[in-house]
């Protein structure tokens, strides 16, 4: 086989990948407010979305719909270009980190391997954290461009907030790396098969600091600040109205999958789980798997949300600053130590 | 013209910032002015008025009997205890003695209103500050009791069911049974709030040393009820003053003595805890009897009466026509609401329409202390304050 069509058939593989997978977390993140609204109803002893579709299945589209048809604000005096700009930043920088997730092992096609993850990249953790944090841009932005007070204090807020969890974050999965020695997320879950054991049970602290600072950076209860509805009317998107508002919505929820996603693949072994059956079975359980991991978070997610209250914004900040940041160094400082004392 | 606040020469770069009247937690249509410095409040003022129905004007122009409804809708999530006020008010000018199964049904069902009203601000006060699922679970409560208050009123919330010399109705048959039922699984149900709330950190970090307001401060504010209580000071009309037979019941007042937004959160779950044993005491001991008083110029005679004997039907044309006329003279008559020390000022001419009604409202009273809370604080933290003192804005602006 030559190379152009290797090429050609690369590419090909490629754009149905992006296109499957994008349709794939669309549906996901809309279902996903289906799934938070039930599950969030089912704590509270109501029974949330019945109408539309059974069990309000129809719910996200419905809602899509009305996001589409609803009158589209922008507040006099607004920065138009961008307000504009902002939730788009929102929305792309959401989708983006899903590129390098690995979500399985791979399978043949026609005598190719074809790995589940759009594209294996050397450092895709650099690259997810990467685009994670430039998100801060869209709703510092957002908030900003509004010219209003309420979503400004819903930016300021939170570009604090994501900046500052933002380094928690990052030197929580250092103790990962240091033990895994691979940026590629492939490489790390496959370091964890090597030695059968998730990294959870080698970096719990890692884990528990990742997870906290994960709620924060995705702006959810009990970290839910920058939108604190009840202080801040709205947050940053209080001026946002039709569908750019439904784009800072999605990106919330796709944010919300793809920190889930990391923590699957770092700490809970990514898509290994037990395998049986048949070879179809074989290659599609270790999806599930993924799946299953992923769901098990979002489910987290949610049920803090009908939990606990919301923390006052000195307190968060206190909370990241000398808490979760000395947390985090200590837990480098110790793998660090084992690291060189086991080499 | 509404109300703002100008920014002091040399201080610029501080925000004026508009709270209300359409904000998610300003209980209705308070709306606040906050000058901020960062998110720090520097000055407050209030803006009330939103919500002005003229109901102490509108009281002049309706019979004694007629005004109980307008009472309802001044502190809407209480009407019972307003109810009561003002029935107490208008007895004491008549010099009505209220039978006693009558005034045991009052207690019991103004208690009920309270437990009903807390469980409002307790829901509220949390999801005010991020605890959303316990409005929810308090809502499911209150409706137990608001089907209570339909069953005996036939409405949930606009009962109008306290007549100037006792009750409208006799509570129907198995209404007692069903007040049982409630009784003994509230407990439960506010034990189970409570655990998602009293001992969370999350929550403890949030109201602990905010609002403080000092046992002086809160005197000289005019504080009363449950805040007032939160300052350590153990006022309470139904121990001082009592009425409709208060003192004929055990229960304790809860006071605190930290002041702070922590401290009136605990005092009024512990209020809802003695609220449930003053109705179960109140079930237990409820006499026998009529359930209006003897005074056939003010009490509505009962259908049968009417049938039979012809000074009942001339007595029914009367105050139906015409009302009663109440001797000349002025009363003021306090209770205790769920929010405080509610009171009714009674002006008469010796026309069947007060010549004035005045009402002191809890809420507007205890709302001024607000600015001394929130003083030097965080925005979150005036979320937490306004919800603590748990003001009705329909009693406010009357």
């Amino acid at each position: 086989m030559d190379t152009s069509s290797d090429t050609a058939f690369f590419l090909g593989v490629t754009v149905v990948k992006v296109v499957v997978i994008l349709w794939v977390l669309l549906t996901a993140t809309a279902y996903l407010t289906w799934l938070e609204r039930k599950v969030v109803a089912h704590i509270q002893s109501r029974w949330g979305p019945y109408r539309v579709g059974p069990h309000g299945l129809l719910q996200p589209l419905a809602d899509g719909l009305k996001f589409l048809f609803k009158e589209d604000i922008v507040p006099a005096d607004a920065d138009r270009v961008i307000y504009w700009l902002a939730p788009f930043i929102a929305f792309t920088l959401a989708f983006l980190a899903i590129a390098v997730i690995p979500f399985g092992g791979s399978f043949s096609f026609h005598g190719h391997v074809i790995p589940f993850q759009i594209t294996d990249l050397d450092v895709g953790l650099l690259f997810v954290l990467a685009v994670t944090s430039l998100g801060v841009y869209s709703i510092a932005l957002a908030g900003w461009s509004s010219n209003s007070k309420y979503p400004l204090f819903g930016g300021l807020r939170s570009s604090a907030q994501m900046i500052s969890y933002e380094l928690s974050l990052g030197l929580a999965l250092i103790g990962v790396l240091m033990i895994t020695g691979t940026l590629s997320l492939r490489g790390i879950v496959e370091y964890q098969q090597q030695h059968g054991m998730w990294n959870i049970f080698k970096q719990p602290v890692g884990f528990l600091v990742y997870f906290t600072a994960a709620i924060a950076e995705t702006n959810r209860v009990p970290f839910d600040l920058p939108e604190g509805e009840t202080e801040l009317v709205g947050g940053y998107h209080t001026e946002y109205s039709s569908f750019k508002f439904a784009m800072f919505f999605i990106a919330e929820y796709a944010n919300m999958v793809t920190v889930s996603c990391v923590a699957t693949l770092l700490f809970f072994g990514g898509w290994l789980g037990p395998l049986f059956g048949p070879p179809w079975l074989r290659t599609w359980l270790p999806v599930f798997w993924f799946c299953f991991k992923v769901f098990c978070f979002l489910f987290f997610y949610i049920w803090l949300r009908g939990t606990l209250p919301r923390f006052r914004y000195d307190q968060l900040m206190a909370f990241g600053w000398k808490v979760l940041l000395p947390v985090a160094l200590l837990n480098i400082l110790v793998t660090g130590a084992v690291v060189a004392a086991s080499s | 013209m509404a109300v703002t606040l100008e920014k002091v020469p040399g201080q610029e770069e501080r925000l004026i910032l508009s709270m209300g009247p359409q904000h998610p937690s300003t209980h209705g249509v308070l709306r606040l002015v906050l000058e901020l410095d960062g998110e720090t409040v520097v000055r407050s003022v209030y803006d009330i008025g939103y919500l002005h129905t003229g109901f102490e004007k509108s009281f002049e122009d309706k019979t004694y009997s007629q005004c109980i409804t307008l009472t309802d809708r001044m502190d809407y999530l209480s009407p019972l205890s307003n109810n009561l006020g003002f029935c107490l008010a208008v007895e004491k000018l008549l010099n009505l003695e209220v039978p006693p199964k009558a005034q045991w049904i009052r207690v019991l069902l103004t208690e009920l209103t309270r437990i009903a009203s807390h469980l409002v601000w307790l829901g509220t006060h949390a999801i005010d500050i991020g605890a959303m699922s316990v409005f929810l679970y308090c809502f499911r409560e209150r409706e137990e009791i608001l089907r209570l208050f339909e069953m005996v009123s036939g409405q949930r919330m606009m009962t109008s069911y306290f007549r100037i010399g006792g009750l409208a109705l006799e509570p129907p048959l198995g209404w007692l049974k069903r007040l049982g039922k409630i009784v003994e699984t509230l407990p439960s149900r506010i034990d189970e709030n409570e655990d998602l709330l009293t001992r969370n950190p999350i929550w403890m970090r949030r109201t602990q040393g905010v609002g403080v307001i000092s046992a002086e401060d809160a005197i000289a504010l005019s504080l009363s009820g449950p805040s007032l209580r939160g300052s350590g000071v153990s006022w309470d009309v139904r121990k001082n003053e009592p009425y409709s037979g208060y003192d004929k019941f055990q229960f304790n007042v809860p006071t605190r003595p930290e002041g702070d937004v922590y401290a009136r959160y605990l005092v009024r779950l512990a209020e809802m805890r003695e609220s449930i044993k003053i109705v179960k005491q109140a079930m237990e001991g409820l006499p026998e009897g009529p359930i209006r008083a003897n005074a056939p110029h003010v009490v509505m005679p009962d259908r049968e009466s009417m049938k039979t004997s012809i000074e009942a039907l001339i007595y029914h044309f009367k105050i139906v026509t015409e009302g009663f006329h109440p001797p000349v003279g002025e009363v003021y008559q306090t209770i205790e609401s769920p929010r405080g020390e509610l009171g009714f000022y009674i002006v008469s001419d010796g026309s069947p329409k007060p010549y004035r009604c005045h009402v002191r409202a809890p809420s507007f009273a205890n709302l001024q202390s607000l600015a001394k809370m929130i003083e030097g604080r965080l925005i979150a933290d005036v979320v937490a304050c306004i919800g603590s003192i748990d003001v009705v804005l329909g009693e406010i602006d009357r």
